[in-house]
């Protein structure tokens, strides 16, 4: 038992070390799924997070994560909310975090208002892309293809 | 809100989580049959969104029911009788063009409800259809796409994707019928008038028919029941295999 009450921030710079188990370069901060974090005056943390597709079996494994990172530091009373509303969006993504997708081999997603969305190729940046599959490996990506590198890579879709 | 109000709304729920359920679990059985990797690739996530969604409604609906509801009780350890599905969703899945002509016309209606839900005034029930709304517009453009290359295909695909459309057929008016207890929840914005958005589907249906060379049915026989438990004779041979695990173990958990 910590001695003082944890702040916000400090929840937050330890929910920093939670990610995403598929893409293991994000953290549920840059995923933009984390909405929230409350400490009460007893200490309680309460995480609100947002989950990005209704199936994502990411979803139960991060809440676990949460939890056991939490109270790893000590913080016994923690409890998970999920927020439904607003619908989780491609947009709540960090521009830091669409850095790191990028450097781990995946095409960020463009502007959800994009009609015809710009993927570059996340190996040689090339614009000279097409889609392979609208459904990829898992159930936010599709399957793309460089026409100039000829390396085929997975695209954040854009929601 | 009032017990009669809160009961219509666990209703509507699980009606909605149970359209998904069975949709997901016959999406399920066919993967690694599809014509090509990426069309199981496809059907996989199809499922995986719709077992998705009938999860956040149904534990919805166990929080609004309180007791012992629970998602695993309503999914799982619930008879046909039970089962509010539309007829639709649990019709076998025979052959490809099937499972094309049953994904697009049950994802036209599916979208126009989405679109309709995620603007109720239940805020939780908004959200968890703005994110569905969003999966299914991807599965019903995925589907008409496969509409109209086998409409629009060979004879033999053309002849297939018709038969399918006609099958299907009888059981897309249920779709569009709006049972009594939803008044109480229509009153206070919970929920909307679905029979409004008949022609919207009729216009996005009659489209995809045209591109795909493909003639709207004439057989003017419509099949209902399911949005009162009864069903076809399907259904409970998809539950046996579904629920067979928690009906020998019954609570087993992970």
């Amino acid at each position: 038992m910590k001695a003082t009450l944890p702040t916000v921030e400090e929840v937050k710079r330890l929910l920093d070390a939670v990610v995403d188990p598929e893409i293991p370069v994000m953290t549920i901060a840059d995923m933009g799924i984390l909405r929230d974090v409350t400490v009460s005056d007893t200490g309680a943390v309460t995480v609100g997070m947002t989950p990005t597709y209704s199936g994502c079996p990411a979803l139960t494994v991060i809440e676990e994560d949460i939890v056991a990172e939490l109270k790893g530091a000590g913080i016994e009373d923690v409890t998970v909310e999920v927020r439904h509303f607003p619908a989780w969006t491609t947009e709540w993504l960090t521009p830091e975090g669409k850095k790191k997708l990028a450097g781990f081999g995946i095409a960020p997603p463009d502007s959800v208002l994009a009609i015809v969305p710009e993927v570059l190729c996340p190996q040689c940046s090339s614009s000279g892309t097409a889609k392979v599959s609208e459904f990829g490996s898992t159930a936010c990506k599709s399957l793309w293809v460089c026409t100039s590198c000829g390396e085929p890579f997975d695209y954040f879709k854009a929601i | 809100m009032t017990d009669g109000a809160n009961a219509a709304l666990v209703e509507v729920l699980l009606r909605h989580a149970d359209d998904n359920t069975i949709l997901g679990q016959r999406l399920g059985e066919y993967i690694s049959s599809a014509p090509e990797l990426e069309e199981d690739l496809a059907i996989a996530n199809g499922a995986l969104d719709h077992i998705g969604v009938a999860m956040h409604l149904y534990e919805y609906a166990a929080e609004i029911a309180g007791g012992d509801a629970s998602v695993d009780g309503y999914s799982m350890r619930r008879n046909e009788r039970e089962f509010t599905n539309a007829l639709i969703v649990e019709q076998p899945n025979t052959d490809f063009a099937h499972i094309v002509a049953r994904s697009f016309l049950f994802g036209v209606y599916q979208k126009l409800l989405w679109e309709q839900l995620s603007r109720s005034s239940d805020e939780r029930l908004a959200g968890i259809a703005a994110r569905a709304l969003k999966e299914a517009t991807y599965h019903v453009t995925h589907a008409r796409r496969w509409v109209v290359r086998l409409g629009d295909g060979t004879p033999e695909s053309h002849a297939r994707m018709q038969t399918a459309i006609d099958e299907m057929w009888r059981f897309t008016s249920e779709l569009f019928e709006q049972p009594d207890i939803d008044s109480v929840l229509i009153e206070s914005g919970v929920v909307f008038d679905i029979t409004r958005e008949r022609a919207k589907w009729d216009a996005a249906v009659d489209d995809a028919l045209e591109e795909a060379t493909l003639v709207r049915p004439e057989d003017p026989y419509q099949a209902t029941g399911g949005r009162l438990g009864r069903h076809t004779e399907h259904l409970g041979h998809l539950l046996a295999e579904m629920q067979w695990l928690q009906r020998t173990y019954p609570g087993a958990s992970w």
